[in-house]
């Protein structure tokens, strides 16, 4: 049995994998892989919970080396501060980490477990202790994650603003298989940043054009040409911009962006039709889209500039309606939030156990706002107060479900106390005497035990005596005390004689068949030491019977009631806590809403007046030509 | 109009900085002391979790009496199973149907506590079906039977399977 360490099997991590070495690879512990099944699945408390139990464990026993997770000990620890970090538990991961980073590991497990620690110091904005924790990266890296390393490096030097570090790791990952895209991409930024304009440039252009094969790459792709024609448009250079423009897929996710600057491009150098021809198309998609708002009022702009001013005044007109069916939307989905559906409809399972679950809120018909939100929900500010928000509600359901367990462990113990306490009084009383008996038989088959290895080393003929014969020699002791003290009569002396020679034929007797006896002996107490193993292995079966009887019942009252205040208590405080984390999501989201509502309202305010300008414009040109 | 005429440049740029994989924590102290909150809270219930599992151990699966059934998959065998039955003594005692999910997590060396319950101590048969389909969308079965001794100590036996289409049974238990 093998098992792959989690952190290589593809678990990405902000787009970057990690591998961790172990002592072995084979799965010694059974505990440790089933952590490692529930961690594959993304169940990250279970792992947790699992690895947890484990590591504690391992760390009480008193001869570590004999435990098996003795051999993935370095992987489990590093594993529970990964876990940790999924599961979003920074703080615990943070020390985790450190104590791998500070024991004799090896030097690849350490450079994982810096890489690590500087990734969390760099998501929570730590940038100083980021590069501290990088700089402790020495020696043999993992082969996997070096590329991984290189870039979490430029991108800590690009949010500290040191552009030449920046650019030289970026530089590094050039031909990176995973990493090439965003290099460039954040290359051409980094010399933007650093004032290198014309530099920027030609990179932002290569980074434009490069061979991308995913649907990451393409995007990063699209992007390098939309910021590349943006930074021409805001400089003037209109004409310029539009071949980078014109690079963006028309279907990625930068299109609308890059269809509205398109027909900035062209109306700013008065190329009136050619900057309806993106307007258009932008104008008739997904109106939530902020672009596409603005293009609703781009396009009839374009059309009154081209003199088509009935024209222009139709798109108005479509425009003041579309503004103020979102606007009447808007308003709808600020309600719906303050009514508190906006939580519900992010906390239901379905969803979430779709990995597109953000995507599919849209279809949700009780969940107007999210149509509004999706900007929002893909912030890293809104993410983490989102999960933070889902991670409790995942508690509440856990802690609400032990709560009904407790009942039902209650209701266990009560019903196994009125079985067995009317029982175990007469139990107890017949063990009892079983008891005596057993120790009596035990001590007797110990003695027996001790006469025999005696009578190997010094051999005791008479021990060996039947009962017939001890009989014998206890008469004739009877009968030679009966003859009495001092000087035998005559008769006296011929019984003395006659008890010696029965004395003589009894010890004859016990000495010749002295050895076959003591085999006899000792084949009767290997019998006999069978019938005792199996008595001891009955006994000891009812005493653990008996225990487990007690221990059925007894002793969990206190735990019981402990547990049951602990998940009382932690309710509690997961209330209060997704209260104020709801409270906190909704006055975002209301602000996100409100926000583009007040948009739309100026938006609808200009297309009013630019209809009744238009149609002005219309009447007068149309009397114009009937004059004409 | 002019209003209108609203390039982003910076905008798109500091995009940028968060698509190179940044992120910045919340910005107020406030969520950041919940953040801090919600991650004690999950230390205390994972704290729960333990101690829990530990009552639930003691109550319902005695050292005495108690049997754990692990499934794994054999390394580097590709196995596609769909289901599998366990019957302790002629009696089911439990049957598992995969998702796609799960046997990922077998495949990369995931460990499957399939049964935990209680037996007495003794000699005992284990039986165990696994069913699937072939890479040539045809179903197979395959099931195997074994004997085990259950002791005074909690017993864990181990459910190999091996791929493909678990040739011979396929199907191997020891203890763990």
């Amino acid at each position: 049995m093998h098992r792959t360490p989690l952190l290589a099997t593809g678990l990405a991590f902000c787009a970057l994998q990690a591998t961790s070495p172990a002592h072995s690879d084979e799965l010694k512990d059974l505990y440790f892989g089933e952590a490692l099944y529930f961690a594959h699945q993304g169940y990250w408390f279970e792992a947790l919970e699992r690895l947890d139990a484990e590591v504690r464990q391992h760390e009480d026993v008193d001869e570590p080396e004999r435990d098996s997770l003795w051999f993935h000990i370095d992987d489990a620890e590093f594993s529970l501060g990964d876990f940790e970090l999924r599961y979003r538990m920074h703080h615990r991961a943070g020390r985790a980490i450190r104590a791998v980073l500070e024991g004799a590991v090896d030097e690849q497990v350490r450079n994982d477990a810096a890489y690590r620690l500087a990734k969390i110091h760099f998501e929570k904005g730590q940038l100083d202790d980021a590069l501290r924790a990088l700089t402790r990266i020495s020696g043999t890296v993992p082969e996997g994650i070096r590329d991984d390393i290189e870039f979490l490096r430029a991108s800590v030097y690009l949010a500290e603003g040191q552009w030449a570090e920046a650019q030289e790791s970026f530089r590094r990952l050039e031909k990176s298989p995973d990493f090439a895209a965003f290099a460039a991409y954040n290359l051409g930024i980094a010399h933007l940043q650093a004032g290198e304009r014309q530099l920027a440039i030609e990179l932002l252009d290569r980074a434009g054009q490069f061979p991308a094969e995913d649907a990451a790459e393409l995007a990063i792709r699209d992007k390098a040409n939309l910021v590349l024609g943006t930074l021409l448009l805001e400089s003037g250079e209109h004409l310029a911009a539009a071949p980078y423009l014109n690079r963006v897929r028309l279907d990625g996710p930068f299109s609308n962006q890059a269809l509205l600057s398109a027909g900035w491009a062209n109306l700013s150098v008065e190329n009136y039709q050619r900057a309806v021809v993106p307007w258009s198309m932008l104008a008739k998609r997904e109106l939530t889209d902020s672009a596409t708002q603005e293009a609703k009022l781009a396009l009839p702009y374009a059309y009154g500039r081209l003199e088509l001013h009935g024209r222009a005044a139709i798109y108005y007109g479509q425009a003041l309606d579309a503004f103020g069916t979102e606007i009447d939307k808007l308003a709808e989905s600020i309600d719906s939030i303050r009514d508190g559906r906006f939580l519900t409809a992010l906390v239901r399972e379905e969803m979430r156990q779709d990995k597109d679950w953000v995507i599919r809120l849209r279809s949700l018909p009780e969940a107007p706002e999210t149509y509004y939100l999706m900007a929002l929900l893909a912030t890293h500010e809104f993410q983490t107060g989102l999960q933070n928000y889902l991670d409790l509600a995942d508690l509440r359901a856990k802690l609400v479900a032990w709560q009904r367990t407790f009942d039902a462990f209650d209701d266990m113990v009560a019903i196994r106390h009125d079985h067995y306490e009317p029982l175990l009084p007469a139990v107890d009383t017949r063990f009892r005497e079983l008891d005596s008996r057993m120790r009596l038989r035990t001590e007797q088959h110990r003695i027996l035990v001790k006469r025999r290895d005696d009578l190997l080393t010094t051999p005791r003929p008479e021990f060996l005596a039947t009962r017939a014969e001890q009989a014998i020699l206890a008469e004739l002791d009877a009968l030679e005390a009966g003859l009495g003290e001092g000087e035998l009569s005559g008769a006296s002396r011929v019984v003395q004689e006659r008890i010696r020679r029965l004395r003589g034929l009894v010890a004859w007797a016990l000495h010749t068949e002295y050895h076959a006896r003591l085999t006899e002996f000792d084949r009767n107490l290997r019998g006999l030491d069978e019938a005792m193993a199996i008595a001891e292995s009955q006994y000891q079966q009812y005493v653990r019977s008996r225990q487990a009887a007690s221990h059925s019942y007894e002793g969990y009252t206190d735990p019981v009631r402990q547990l049951r205040t602990a998940v009382r208590d932690s309710l509690a405080k997961i209330d209060s806590l997704m209260n104020r984390q709801g409270h906190e999501l909704e006055l975002v989201a209301i602000d996100e809403l409100v926000a583009r509502r007040e948009r739309l309202e100026t938006y609808r305010d200009k297309a009013r007046f630019a209809l009744a300008d238009s149609y002005d414009r219309a009447t007068q040109a149309q009397a114009r030509s009937a004059l004409q | 109009m002019p209003t209108l005429k609203r390039y982003r440049l910076l905008a798109l740029l500091a995009w940028g900085l968060s698509l190179s994989c940044a992120a910045e924590e919340f910005a107020s102290e406030d969520t950041q002391s919940l953040d801090g909150q919600v991650q004690e809270i999950k230390s205390d219930v994972l704290g729960i979790a333990a101690e829990l599992d530990n009552l639930e151990e003691r109550l319902l699966y005695p050292s005495g009496t108690q049997l754990a059934l692990f499934v794994a998959f054999e390394e580097g065998q590709d196995v596609e199973i769909d289901a599998i039955a366990v019957a302790i003594d002629g009696q089911p005692a439990t049957h598992h149907i995969y998702s796609f999910r799960e046997l990922e997590a077998l495949q990369k060396g995931g460990v499957q506590r399939i049964y935990t319950g209680n037996v007495p101590t003794g000699e005992h048969e284990l039986s165990i079906s696994v069913s699937g389909t072939h890479d040539d969308g045809e179903d197979f079965s395959v099931s195997e039977n074994v004997r085990f001794d259950k002791g005074v100590a909690p017993k864990a036996l181990g459910i190999t399977l091996a791929g493909p289409g678990l040739g011979g049974s396929g199907i191997r238990v020891g203890d763990w």
